[in-house]
């Protein structure tokens, strides 16, 4: 099975507070310490367990900068066999279809049976897996948390609906399907296995490369575009308890007691 | 602006989702003078019930009713919308799990603009829609203009518009089924097999009057030991954020939001959980919220009625023994 899996390179919000830039039109990013994109490791792990299982290979992509290489070698460290860059000054400004755009070109140079999103990043949007497949006349399935190959014409998915259920489908490869965590246990990339792929060469792909012209990415090409980053309006918000830890125990033990969160 | 507008009504067993009534809203900040039309679907005698309770906030029903759509697949809707939505139509969806599966693919096949997980709209200037959105877990937001002109798809976030309760309509229901089927029934490319109900844990955290629940803050999971003894002497339950869940640290069934439970306690004490909004649609209408965090911007301290800023490694452990000094 060729599998492609789609990563992006973000923020990692559980370890940094995110600020507007002065202008508003970033945030800042000085200090930032990014990763790959929570649900993508998901997306990866599942990969490699499908080609473990039934042969293959699987190649990673992303469209970035420069920097976004260095997520594209990890997962290659956790698994993957392959890294592909989509970067070109005029992918700068693309809405949603826009990405989705470049990557359909890519998946058009090869011959792939499925393909992997994480089920969203950092903007929440979860976007990219439907707009692709649909792009590509494929069929789809978001938020998928169980995945069994069946031969090499169908697949199992199962689908994350509310309250904690699932919704099974039997879908045709090849497809597209967005990656919700729980799935499995992404493994654990050691020093070593990033050492292994620190010289594998990545190749770059740009707007030429793909036959994608500029004006259909991009900026020019966007139906969507972002004005500006802001604080968000804040609502009341919660009666913050001040002092020493010790005076907001008391306070906090006090309240707890009145509210009947003690029994 | 002339365009039209249509809701999609996430219903099941002829009841209507409470996110109808938010899209009527949203819908009117795009247009207030438009009349907007619900698309409901579904199969069966309870479809018609849906639609009438759909038909007191819509001036008009369209009725999708087809056996295929008996348990309700993105790829046969999408075919059936795209057969019967005008050109440039303007579509409001539930942003979640049903409206992400439909939504990005419909927009793709209309042809139209997308813009998923909007939480607000500001203004239309010149055909373009100025939205907003939540990005980074909620830390920042930011404003995205929408250009409406050839149409577009919008995924609207469950509880960011206000319902509009008003109900004073009575929406005439138009049944579209024959329509939408006209070309047979489309996509047969992925099928359903069976819904898999939630598995059943040991303790039914919907019926808990106190609650602790931790979320990613906890690191590890041997230091669950300290929840558990705090909220032993509580006497309160253990719930979790989702990450606990994916980590296998504790069962499903523990697990409070969108895609877990939704609970009612008198108390919430929310421990290294960020806020958002999947895990907090699963805490709405708690009558107390408590959370512990350290950092003092984060998100759920908009919610939470109370907020520490601390780190709960070490504010676990003291507090277990604060409440135990108290109760003596
Ligand atoms: C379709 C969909 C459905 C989802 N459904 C759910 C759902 O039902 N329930 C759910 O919970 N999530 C759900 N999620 C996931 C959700 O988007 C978030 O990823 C998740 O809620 C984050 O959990 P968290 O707050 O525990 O972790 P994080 O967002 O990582 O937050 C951890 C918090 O802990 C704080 N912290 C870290 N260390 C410490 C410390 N030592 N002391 C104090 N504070 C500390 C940090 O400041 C941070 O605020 C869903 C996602 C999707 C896409």
């Amino acid at each position: 099975m060729e599998i492609l899996v789609c990563v992006k390179r973000v923020p990692d919000t559980a370890e940094n507070e995110i600020n507007v830039s002065r202008d508003g039109s970033d945030i800042e990013r000085g200090d930032l310490v990014y990763s790959v994109n929570e649900w993508d490791n998901y997306a990866v792990e599942e990969a490699i367990q499908i080609r473990d299982k039934v042969g293959g290979s699987i190649t990673v992509v992303s469209v970035g900068d420069g920097d976004a290489e260095e997520v594209l070698r990890r997962e290659m460290a956790m698994g993957a066999d392959k890294g592909i860059l989509l970067s070109d000054e005029s992918f700068t400004g693309s809405d949603g279809k826009g990405i989705a755009r470049i990557i359909k070109a890519e998946v058009e140079k090869g011959s792939y049976d499925l393909i992997l999103t994480g089920a969203q990043a950092d903007d929440g949007a979860g976007q990219i897996g439907g707009l692709l497949a649909a792009m590509l006349d494929w069929p789809y399935a978001s938020l998928v948390n169980k995945l069994e190959v069946l031969d090499d014409k169908r697949i199992k998915v199962g689908r994350e609906i509310a309250g904690g259920n699932q919704e099974m489908n039997e879908m045709d490869l090849p497809c597209v399907l967005s990656i919700q965590t729980g799935i499995n246990e992404p493994r654990y990339v050691g020093i070593r296995g990033i050492r292994k792929v620190a010289s594998v060469e990545i190749p770059v792909h740009k707007a030429s490369d793909l036959g994608l012209a500029p004006e259909s990415v991009g900026a020019a090409g966007a139906k969507v575009k972002r004005l500006d980053y802001f604080r968000p309006e804040l609502g009341e918000g919660a009666e913050m308890l001040e002092g020493s830890a010790e005076e907001k125990l008391e306070k906090l033990v006090e309240i707890l007691k009145t509210k009947g969160g003690l029994k | 602006m002339t365009q039209q507008i249509f809701a999609y009504i996430i219903q099941k067993g002829g009841k209507i989702d409470d996110t109808a009534l938010e899209l009527v809203s949203a819908a009117k900040k795009i247009n207030s003078a438009s009349s907007v039309t619900a698309l409901v679907a579904g199969a069966g005698e309870t479809l018609a019930a849906a639609c009438s309770q759909a038909a007191a906030s819509y001036e008009t029903v369209w009725k999708i009713e087809n056996e295929a759509l008996a348990h309700v697949n993105a790829e046969v809707l999408r075919g059936m919308l795209v057969r019967i939505l005008p050109k440039e139509s303007i579509v409001l969806i539930p942003h979640e799990h049903f409206g992400m599966d439909l939504a990005p693919g419909l927009a793709v096949k209309l042809d139209a603009a997308y813009l998923p997980d909007a939480v607000g709209f500001e203004e239309i200037t010149e055909g373009k829609l100025k939205a907003v959105r939540e990005e980074y877990s909620g830390q920042v937001s930011t404003h995205l203009s929408c250009d409406l002109s050839g149409g577009a798809v919008i995924t609207i976030r469950p509880g960011s518009f206000a319902g509009d309760e008003s109900k004073a309509l009575s929406g005439q229901v138009v049944n579209k089924s024959a329509d939408a089927a006209a070309e047979g029934i489309p996509g047969k490319s992925r099928r359903f097999i069976e819904v898999v109900a939630a598995e059943v844990g040991d303790v039914d955290i919907t019926k808990s009057e106190v609650l602790v629940s931790v979320g990613r803050g906890i690191e590890d999971q041997e230091n669950l030991e300290m929840v558990n003894e705090l909220a032993a002497v509580m006497g309160a339950d253990v719930a979790c954020s989702r990450p606990i869940v994916d980590a296998k640290w504790l069962e499903k069934s523990r697990q409070v939001g969108t895609s877990g439970q939704t609970v009612k306690p008198k108390v919430y004490l929310a421990l290294g959980i960020s806020g958002s909004f999947q895990h907090m649609g699963g805490i709405k209408g708690v009558p107390y919220i408590v959370a512990v965090n350290k950092n003092p911007k984060a998100p759920i301290f908009q919610v939470a009625d109370v907020g520490v800023v601390e780190n709960i490694l070490e504010f676990i452990p003291a507090l277990t023994q604060k409440v135990k000094e108290v109760k003596g």
